[in-house]
This record gives structure tokens, sequence and C-alpha cells, in this order.
């Protein structure tokens, strides 16, 4: 076939081939296949090797569409030598005679296909001609059975009729039969106690007994049927009433007595009332074991017994009701929600008097599984009664009890708090004994911190069991929003910091100041306690909440900086109350010495009095105590390098300078004016000014209280000239030891100044001693 | 506001002892009295001149020792009392006598101050309220409002009522009670209670204080523990009875009703040191003045304790025609305890203060080195009390 199209091709484009037959075998094929690809409208992507030729238009290209002989000749003519004419001409000869023989070998192969073909075609005429032949005769048979077919149909359309009206007639007895023997089957399956069957029966038989009461004979059986109809509603009464065999069977007796027709009002009021008497019992035996005799079985068995027992059967009945009574409609329901708020509310206050047994224990888990169990159980019920709201209820008692649950925890934080101050109290009594320091105070304060921490912690964790994922009511909104942000935050939390801090504060108000019942190293503990929670613990606290509980509610809470703030004001309060403690004590030291002392006829200074020795022992003692919990403190800087030789020659040829008047004989006036423009220059001190937290600002507010006391009361004595000498033996002591203890040594120059100076005045005779002399005694001890 | 300007007067002594004068309702008179070892001492009566701001002053002689606490008679303007130190043999004895000023001096102000100033007038020595046998004297109290006739020293731990006869030339002890106690109690002060016709009488010892009846010598209440240390000084509310202020070396003021000694009403912590003395005022009993060795004196606002009700019960829409800023008082609610002023003109301890006997709005202070300051309470304030 290719070669039969290809025939034309060639046809069209021998002349093209500018090379003669001679030439190159596969060269020449190419060109032909060429040729093809051009007619055929292939794209030439072989032969783009070729030069590209002239213009196809060009008529005077052999191988163009447009070739015309009579101008390729001219052209031929005209421009050729004859040489080239001569060429050219016997290779057109060559060609065209290449050609011929192509196009011969063509029509000689395509002659032979054409001859075996119409061989093919009359063999086939042949076979089409038998098989006509068979057709034909395969028609005809099957006319021949159609005609069978339809005459014995024919034959059986009688008998077919008769049959089916038999059928009928067969089964019409059948159901007689049965109407005639429903009586005795009735009775039988009475006898048997097969109910279900024989309810089954009666109900098939009614409609038709009503259909048919007209007819003696069936008026008959329908009598004998209610009859025995009325028994078994009877006897299943009577099983329904005892009552004895459970809520399956009991609600299979309801539906029965449903299907006899009985009026289900009055069914359901009983149904009910049986339910209540089961349901009773098992409350009956809850509060058996609630009583208080026996051992009470663990919180979370109770709420299993509960919650199989009475929440189960309440289950059950609730099931079979609304599967019974479904017809009753709205009316029904309410009977049921009633019924089961009723019980419910009774179950419940089983429950609340059991939990409320376990608020004292500290076992959280064991309770939230137990509230869990219980919350569990009465979703189901709930989904079945949506309206006797017990899922509600149960929520509310779960939610109740995690209230009181943490009020308990606040409670018991309380007490561990109080409880680590009485083993802090009996720490710092104890040591004494012991002759060596004992715990020190930053190791208890340690203690003490921990401990409340890790009790905090605790608390934390187990109040967030209730809040765990795997705990039914954990995605109630109140265990998502209120019992995190206002019950754990506020409530347990910032509660007990606020208590922690009222606690604390009230140490500031005993009334017994001066009794003292509160040791002064405990106000200090508290005050460095508090101190510690207004820097980190309180916020450490607080994110650790707001992290485990994930605090989303709304609604405003306290923030962290108003809780640091209060704690701030309770440590400085309570250090400010130390300060003043410890100043009374030294105070109420110098103040007895003063006023005991019969100052006129003391005898010239030796010593320096032990009280003041006492004073100092006191103030370094007051000084580690303080040490050990709070920063040194900044001082004036004067006073870092002051040595104390410096000092003293500094103080001294000061003080002679102050009151060196006042003993020589001069107008009153000079003294007055002298101490009042020397006051002039110095700083009003304010003696009970609050304090910082750090050592120097405390030891500093301590003897400033001192100092003043001292002045105070030497100006209600009047001195003898030794009197007065012993005084500045004193001052001069303290100044030696007291400088470095307080940030402004200025301080303790100007206080003691003004006690020599109110002492030289209260002194008729006031002749002072000389420093030198002031200076040996004071090395000396 | 210029008046409103504090006057000071300096004395060239120290001194404690300060008193209005309590029978003379007419001129604005204080008595100080000094302590001076060296010196003889002084009491000096200071006229404060209220239309010019100035002070005048009558130099009287004391001869006697150092003067510790001084009251002058409520009904004789040249009679007062002082308790003053006497140091003999290397011994200080504290003493009380009733003295008279020279006559001249008792009108007051009509002398020159140079002639004043010259110390040619002493005191003349009415008696002396001092028994063998009775210890220093702390404190001299006269009925407040009797006939001069009556007087209540304190001497350690004896409370002596005193009756002074002939013209208050003698003096008779009437009858006295003791303080009995472990240790050696001593009285610190006293004060007579101006109301159940005066037969009352408080002390204060250490931190407690007693109230006595004057009839029968008996202890008629005790607050034990009144304060956290020694109790300085008491005073009653003059309008309202069982009102007792005391203060003392814990820096507090406090409020007592004698009938509950077992809480304080109110408890002022103003101070920061020992309050050395507390003063009703006598007409409006809600002023509180307070001194204190903090150098500082302290006016308070007691409304809430007060006898005169929150506001004013007395419907005076009719009289408000004439004051304009009364609608924008009225706005306000009532007003709280407060501290109205904080004077700091002194640079000592200061260890008394008093109210002018004849002007309730006019008070003194004075302090350990001798000034004397001379204060109104603020008038923003009195006009708020008066409308």
């Amino acid at each position: 076939m290719a070669a039969a199209a290809a025939g034309p091709g060639q046809g069209s484009g021998p002349g093209g081939s500018p090379e003669g037959p001679e030439a190159d075998g596969p060269e020449r094929r190419r060109k032909a296949h060429g040729m093809l690809k051009l007619y055929y409208g292939l794209s030439e992507g072989e032969a783009a090797g070729r030069p590209a030729g002239p213009d196809p238009l060009d008529p005077t290209d052999l191988n163009g569409a447009h070739f015309d002989p009579e101008v390729y000749l001219d052209k031929l003519r005209r421009e050729c030598p004859l040489a080239q004419l001569m060429d050219s001409e016997t290779d057109m000869v060559r060609q065209i005679r290449a050609l011929d023989s192509d196009m011969q070998t063509l029509v000689y192969e395509n002659y032979n296909k054409f001859i075996s073909a119409t061989d093919t075609i009359r063999k086939m005429k042949n076979d089409f001609r038998k098989m006509e032949d068979e057709m034909d005769r395969l028609a005809t048979n099957m006319a021949v059975i159609t005609d069978f077919s339809a005459r014995i149909s024919a034959t059986l359309q009688d008998r077919h009729e008769r049959i089916t009206k038999l059928a009928g007639v067969h089964a019409l007895l059948r159901k007689l039969q049965f109407l005639f023997e429903l009586p005795s089957r009735l009775t039988k399956c009475v006898e048997l106690g097969a109910y279900g069957q024989a309810v089954r029966y009666q109900g098939r038989a009614r409609a038709v007994l009503q259909q048919y009461q007209h007819l003696p004979s069936f008026r008959a059986i329908q009598d004998d049927c209610q009859v025995i109809t009325a028994r078994l509603a009877q006897e299943l009464r009577q099983r329904f009433r005892e009552g004895g065999s459970g809520a399956p069977e009991q609600a299979e007796c309801v539906e029965l007595l449903l299907a006899l027709g009985e009026p289900a009002e009055e069914l359901c009021e009983e149904f009910l009332a049986h339910a209540r008497g089961r349901l009773e019992e098992e409350l009956r035996t809850l509060e058996a074991e609630l009583g208080p005799s026996p051992p009470a079985p663990d919180v979370l068995e109770f709420t299993d017994h509960g919650g199989s027992g009475f929440v189960g059967g309440l289950c059950q009945v609730a099931a079979a009701y609304q599967e019974l009574f479904a017809a009753q409609g709205p009316a029904g329901a309410e009977k049921l929600a009633a019924f089961a708020q009723e019980l419910g509310r009774r179950y419940f206050v089983l429950v609340e008097r059991r939990l409320a047994q376990e608020q004292g224990g500290s076992d959280n888990s064991l309770l939230v599984r137990a509230l869990d169990r219980f919350h569990r159980r009465l979703r189901a019920p709930g989904a079945l009664l949506a309206t006797a709201g017990l899922a509600e209820a149960a929520t509310e008692i779960v939610e109740r009890v995690a209230r009181e649950r943490l009020g308990h925890h606040l409670q018991s934080l309380q007490a561990a708090f109080l409880g680590c101050l009485t083993d802090v109290r009996q720490a710092l009594a104890a040591p004494r004994i012991a002759g060596k320091e004992g715990p020190g105070l930053a190791e208890l304060l340690a203690n003490v911190a921990s401990s409340i921490l890790s009790h905090i912690k605790a608390s934390l964790a187990s109040v967030h069991l209730f809040t765990a994922k795997e705990v039914s009511f954990s995605n109630k909104p109140y265990f998502r929003g209120e019992f995190c942000s206002q019950g754990v935050r506020e409530g347990l939390i910032v509660g007990f910091i606020r208590s922690m801090c009222q606690t604390a504060q009230s140490f500031c108000d005993s009334p017994g100041e001066k009794g003292g019942a509160t040791p002064p190293a405990l106000l200090l503990l508290l005050s460095r306690l508090c101190l510690d929670y207004e820097t980190a613990t309180i916020s450490y606290i607080l994110t650790l909440t707001d992290e485990q509980f994930l605090v989303q509610d709304q609604s405003p809470v306290t923030p962290v900086s108003t809780l640091c703030a209060e704690a701030r004001e309770t440590a400085r309060r309570l250090l400010t109350h130390y300060v003043k403690v410890q100043g009374l004590v030294i105070s109420q030291m110098l103040r007895k010495s003063v006023e005991t002392r019969d100052w006129l006829s003391t005898l010239e200074p030796r010593n320096v009095r032990a009280v003041m020795k006492r004073v100092v022992e006191d103030t370094t003692a007051i000084d580690v105590q303080v040490g050990l919990l709070y920063e040194e403190g900044v001082r004036k800087a004067q006073s870092s390098d002051s040595s104390k030789r410096t000092f003293s020659v500094y103080s001294s040829s000061r003080q002679q300078g102050r009151y060196a008047p006042s003993y020589t004989p001069s107008a009153p006036m000079d003294t007055n004016l002298l101490s009042n423009i020397q006051k002039l220059f110095s700083e009003r001190i304010d003696v009970f000014s609050p304090v910082e937290f750090n050592k120097v600002s405390v030891l500093t507010g301590i003897i400033k209280i001192s100092l003043k006391t001292l002045l105070e009361c030497v100006r209600l004595r009047t001195f003898g000239r030794f009197g007065l000498q012993q005084v500045q033996v004193d001052c001069h002591f303290l100044q030696l030891y007291l400088w470095r203890f307080v940030a402004d040594e200025e301080l303790v120059h100007l206080l003691l100044d003004e006690v020599v100076a109110s002492a030289a005045l209260r002194c008729p005779d006031p002749v002072p001693m000389e420093p030198s002399v002031v200076e040996v005694i004071c090395e000396r001890g | 506001m210029e008046d409103d300007a504090p006057v000071i007067y300096g004395l060239e002594f120290q001194a404690r002892a300060l008193t209005p004068q309590a029978a003379e309702t007419d001129a604005i008179r204080f008595l100080v009295g000094t302590q001076s070892l060296k010196y003889d001492n002084q009491i000096h009566i200071i006229d404060f001149d209220d239309e010019n701001n100035i002070i005048n002053k009558s130099v009287l002689l004391h001869r006697a020792g150092e003067i510790w606490h001084i009251s002058a008679s409520p009904a004789d303007k040249g009679v007062l009392a002082t308790c003053y130190n006497k140091t003999a043999d290397s011994k200080v004895l504290t003493c009380a006598a009733v003295w008279r000023m020279p006559a001249e001096l008792e009108p007051g102000g009509h002398e020159s101050p140079e002639d004043a100033a010259s110390p040619a007038h002493s005191l003349e020595l009415l008696c002396r309220l001092d028994h063998a046998a009775r210890g220093s004297t702390a404190c001299v109290a006269w009925e407040p409002a009797g006939d001069g006739k009556r007087v209540i020293s304190l001497a350690d731990n004896l409370i002596l009522l005193w009756d002074l006869q002939e013209s208050s030339s003698q003096a008779l002890l009437a009858s006295s009670a003791s303080l009995e106690g472990k240790g050696q109690l001593k009285f610190t002060t006293g004060r007579w209670s101006p109301h159940h016709n005066c037969t009352q009488v408080a002390t204060a010892n250490d931190t407690a204080v007693r109230g006595w009846d004057t009839r029968t010598m008996s202890q008629v209440y005790c607050i034990e523990s009144a304060h956290g240390q020694l109790v300085r000084d008491l005073d009653f509310n003059p309008n309202k009875q069982y009102c007792l202020a005391s203060c003392g070396d814990d820096c507090k003021v406090k409020f007592w009703d004698t009938r509950k000694v077992t809480e304080p009403v109110r408890t002022l912590e103003e101070h920061s040191h020992w309050v050395w003395n507390v003063r009703y005022n006598h007409s409006h009993d809600q002023l509180v003045l307070t001194a204190s060795s903090d150098s500082r004196v302290i006016l308070s606002n007691m409304v809430s304790i007060s006898s005169e009700p929150f506001g004013h019960l007395v419907d005076d829409d009719d009289l408000s025609d004439q004051e304009e800023r009364r609608p924008e008082e009225k706005s306000q609610e009532p007003p709280q305890d407060s501290v109205i002023a904080t004077y700091e003109e002194h640079e000592d301890s200061v260890y008394a203060v008093e109210w002018s006997s004849a002007d309730p709005w006019l008070f003194a202070s004075l302090s350990y080195d001798g000034r004397l300051v001379v204060n109104r309470v603020p008038r923003a304030l009195k006009y708020r009390i008066l409308l």
C-alpha cells in the first residue's frame, strides 16, 4: 500500500533529482524519501543539510512545484555553453532512464498484490452463500417451538386458577383454626408461664375478633379470650407487684401489660413506685455504710457503691421507663424527672455527708477519683433525664467540694506556716543550752522558706488534680475558669501570702510590747522572709500557679506588684519593729543605769561602767545577728578609712571645743548660743525613722534610739563633778566602739556630744576630765 | 499669712516648766520656769499682745532652785505653785511650794520691760507643800474649778491632798493615799479631772495610769500598761466626761474612756520620739496638742472622739447667707481624724506645750534650750470649726 501511495508522489518529482540514476543508492533513496515527506507535508528535518535550494516558485527549478520546462530550456539554452548543454542533456537522459526502471518495478509489485486480493474476495463470496441457508432453517424451527408453547399454556390455565383458590381457603381455615384453638392455647401459655407468647396471640386475634363479633361463634371465642386475658393480666400484675425478679423482668411485665391494653398512666405510677422501693433500698444500704458505727469504707468505695447501686438502678429505671412509656408524651417525662429529682436529691445528701467526712483528710487524689467516679456515673442519667438536672446538681456538689478543699488547703498552709514559726521559736530558744550558736539564722530562714514553698507546691499539686484532663468534670466552666483564677490563685495562693503577711504583722502589734513576747530574732527572720517574698518568691509562686492552672479567666486578679508591695510593707514594719524592740532593750539598760545611780556623790571614774560594755557587746551581737540575714548596706564614705586613732583625736578635740566655754565661768548665754548655733548646722535627727533593708540602717536605728534615750535620761539628773566625768568616759567609750556600726558616724558624734554637753549643763561644778585621761581609761578597758 | 507666723521668745536658761495663767481670761499670759544649777532661777511672765504680735515679759526670781514643774492657781492670778530642785549636801531634793507674785506685777504688762528685767522682784513664799518624810515632789495640780484652795501634790509614791487656808499661807494636809506595790513606785505626773465636781484625779506611774477619788482617796480605776514604756503626761477632755488622753515614751498618744480601760479608743503614732506632753483645747476638744523630744509639736484634729458632733446638728441654713464658701464646705465629707499641723520651730526637745487660757486658738510650746514659741491654730481650720 505504501508503495501505491508512494507511486504518484514519486511521479511528481522524478525530474527533481539532479543526480543521475547511477548516483549512490542510499543517497537516492533518501532523496526520494525527502520528496515523499514534502508531499505529505512533513517537516523536512533531515533534509536540512541540503543547501537551501533556489526559490521554490522558481520555474527553472527542476524539483520545484512550478517547474516550467519551456522556461527551463530557454534558460539553459540562453545561459549555458554548448559543452554544458551537452552534459546536462546526458545527465537528464540518464535520470529519465533510471526513473522509468523504478516505475516498472513498482508497477510489477503492485500487480502481484492485486491478484492475490482478488482471490481472497472470491473465496469469501462462496462461504457466505452457505451460511445464509443455515439461517433460514433456524427461523423455521423457532416458529414451530413458539407454536407448541402457546398450546401448552392454554391447556394449563384452568388448573392454575383452581390451585390459587384452594390455597386461599387453606389459609383462611388455618386462621379459623387458630381462632378456635386460641382459648386453649392461651390457657396453656398462661399455665406454662409463657406470657409473652400469650400476649402475642391475643394481640393477633384481637382485631379479627373485634371485627366478627356479631357472629355468635366468634363471640364465644372472644368472650373466652377476654376471660383468659383478664386472668393473664391479673397474673402479670401479680408478678409485677411481687417485684422480686429485678428491673428487666418487671419492665417485661409492664411491656406485656401495656400490650394487653392496660391503662398506661396507672402502670407508670406503679412502675415508678416499685422502682422507688428498690432504689430506696439502695439508699438505705448506702446510709448504713455511712453510719457511724461500722468502719466506713473509703470514699472511693462509697461512691463506687453509690454509682453502681443507686445510679445504675436509676439508669435502668429511666431507660425502661422511657422505652415503655414513650407514648405518654411530656407528662410522662415530667413524672420521671420529678421521680429522679427526688431520689437524686436524697442520694446527693448522702454523698455530701460522706464527702464532708472526707474534708479533714489529706488524700486529695482519692477524693478526686471518688468525685470523678461520682460525676461520671451521673452523666449517663443526666443524658437520659436532662430535665431532672442531676448532672448539674452533681457538678455543683463537685464544685462545692473543690471549694471546701481549697479552704482546707489554705488552712493547712496557714497551720504549716505557724508550725514553722513555732519551730523557729524553739530553735531560737534552744541553742543557749548548747553553748554554741546552734543553727544559724540564715539556715533557719532557708528552712522556713523551703518548707513553706514545698507546702505550697504540695497544695498546688494536690489541688491540680481537680483540673487533670482525665477527670470528667475538669472541662466544666467552673473548673476551667473560676476555680483556677478565683479559687486557686486568689483564694489559695494570694490568700495565703496575705495571711502570712498578716500573721507576721501581728507580731508588730502584739500588746505585750514590753514583755518582748516575740523573740527579736524571729522578727528579723520574718522580715527577711517577707523581703525575699517580695523580691522573688511571690512572682515565682504566682508564675508557677499561672502555668499550672493556665488561668484564662478574665476576672481581675491581684497583680504581683500589689502583693509584693504588701510583702515589702510587712518586711519594713517587721524590721522597724525589730529596731524598736532592740533599741528598747538597750535603752532600758542605759536608762536604768542613769536613773539608779547617785551621780552627785559618785567617785572619780576609774573605769568605763559595765553597762556601757554591755551595750557595746549587745550591739555587736545584734550586728552579728542582722549580718546573718541582711546585707551590709552603705556607709558614708568617710568612715571607710577612718581609723580608730584619727577618730578619737578628732572627737576629743571636738568635744573640748564644744563645752570648753561652759566650765570657764562666762555668761550663760554663751552655752546656749553655742549649742544653738551648732544645731543650726547639724541636721535634725529623726530617732525612730523608718529603716532600710540593710544591716547598717538597722544598727543605725538601734543606736540612735539608745543614744537619744541616754540623752533624755541624762537631762533629768543632776551630776556632780565626777558624775560628769563618768559620763564623759562612758560616752568616749561608746564613741570608740559604736561608730563602726552606723551609716554616718557623724550621727554618733553628734548624739554623744549632746549627751556630754547636757551632762555638763546639769552639773553645778562642771570640771571635765582631761581627754588624754579619758582615752587611757577607755583603752584600758 | 503674717498672722499665722509663730512668735519666738528666747530664755537664757534651759527650761521645762510652762503653764498658762489659768485665772487670767483676758490677757494671753504664760508662766515659764527655768532650770539652772549655777544661777538664780527665774519665772518669766510672758504676755502676748495679740494685736501687735509682740511679746512682753516680766521676770521674777525664784531663788529656791531650778523649776521642774509650775502650775497657776485657777482662782487667784497672783498665786502659783512650783516643784523645784534643791541641791544640798550632795543630795537633790525636789520640793513644792505655793508662791505669790509681787502685787505690782499682777495686772501684767503695764510696766516697761526694762524695769521688769531688773532683778528686783522676787516671789513671795506663801507656804511649802512639804513634809519631812515626803520624798521628792513630781507635780502639783490645782483643783480646776475650785476657789484655789485645794491642791494635789504627788511625791514619790504618795498622793497628797492639801487644803490651803488663810489666803494660801497655810497648807493643811487634808488626806493622802499611797501607792503600794513591788519595787520603788514613783508617780511621774497627775491631772485633776474637771468633771464630777472635781472629785477625780488621774496619776501616772511607770506604764500605768490610775484614777483616784479625792473624797475617799482610793483608787477608782487603773490602766495597767497604758503605754509600752513610761507614761509622760495625761490630760482630761474638758468637755467630755471619762475621756482621758495619755502620752509616753513609746511615741504614742492614746485616748481612753476611763469606763473601759482595756483598750484605748484611739492611738496616734505621729511622733518619732518620746511624747512629753498632751493637751486638749479647752473649748474645742477635737484639737489636741502634743510635744515631743523629736523637737516637734503636733496639732491633731480628733474629730471622731470630740464632744462636738460631726458637722453641725443645728440647722444653720438661715445663717448661711452671709457666708459664700458654706456650700462647698457642706459638700465635703465629714472630716477625718488627722494631723493638722506639725510645728518645727524648736531645735531641741520640746518638754511642754500649753493652750492659752484666754484665747482658744493660741498656744505656746517650750523646748529645753529655752525657746518659747507662740503659735496659732491655722485660720482655715478655725473658720471651719466656728462656722
